[in-house]
């Protein structure tokens, strides 16, 4: 699955410019405690935070995770996005709450 | 590219400099990767190093971080300016933090660090006195996977 198809089939907003939608998505994971994402996330997972702050790129970039979703309708600062944009991280927003969304996802991997 | 002889250098961390954190690690990790170190080799020392790279950030005022790569291993040096870890055995409990609120609403300071840098290394030591600084070596092996990129 890629990011592309995940984010036609959830409706998410792409907040990065010029992001890498082609990526595959091979699973998730879902932390606000960076260190923890540190440890456990897997490359190619999707990391669903309510985070905006500027070190998520750099923990998603390390990590090799395919995409950042952040819940809740949050948006990052212009920084972050600009990073992200430049390290080729897309960002995605939801109005959803973790929750809710991981469920979706786990559910559209599960099934493909 | 292999490793023929010892490959070494060094970055200055600046403590607070949030919007820097991780280029340290970033630039080991790809560099590591041109080496063709192995994919979980990779893994662990990106891990370990950026753990280190940010206590330098979060808790003190300036710090170095090393790098000595050689056919055999990787030896990551951190080397902090202060000020020193009270109960070095508290701080590696996992859980145990002494970061402000503030660090800990970014999602940082959960006490996963030095455990974390701990359990990606294969040796690892840390050395500190209170108000001068902490010292942390970390080594990785080289031989214990096979896979190849």
């Amino acid at each position: 699955m890629t990011l592309q198809e995940l984010k036609e089939k959830l409706s998410l907003n792409i907040l990065t410019e010029g992001g890498q939608l082609d990526r595959q998505v091979t699973g998730g994971y879902v932390s606000d405690l960076l260190s923890d994402v540190m440890a456990n996330a897997k490359e190619g997972d999707v990391w669903i935070t309510l985070q905006t702050h500027l070190n998520i790129v750099a923990v998603a970039s390390l990590k090799g995770i395919s995409g950042i979703i952040i819940v809740n309708g949050r948006r990052p600062d212009d920084e972050t996005l600009r990073k992200a944009s430049e390290e080729g991280i897309p960002i995605l927003g939801t109005d959803e709450t973790a929750f809710e969304i991981s469920g979706r996802i786990y559910k559209i991997l599960n099934d493909a | 590219m292999g490793i023929k002889e010892t490959i070494e250098g060094s970055f200055h961390i600046i403590g607070g400099d949030f919007s820097r954190a991780g280029e340290a690690s970033t630039e080991i990790k790809t560099l590591l990767q041109s080496l063709g170190i192995s994919k979980e080799i990779v893994r662990r020392a990106a891990i370990a190093t950026f753990e280190a790279e940010m206590n330098i950030i979060i808790y003190t005022p300036a710090g170095i971080l090393r790098y000595e790569i050689t056919p055999e291993r990787i030896r990551i040096i951190a080397e902090d300016m202060g000020p020193g870890i009270e109960d070095i055995e508290l701080a590696m409990q996992e859980g145990y933090s002494t970061a402000p609120e503030w660090v800990r609403e970014l999602g940082w300071g959960s006490g996963m660090g030095l455990p974390n840098m701990k359990k990606n290394s294969d040796e690892f030591r840390i050395d500190s006195v209170v108000g001068e600084g902490t010292t942390v070596e970390m080594i990785i092996y080289l031989d214990k996977s096979e896979n190849k990129n």
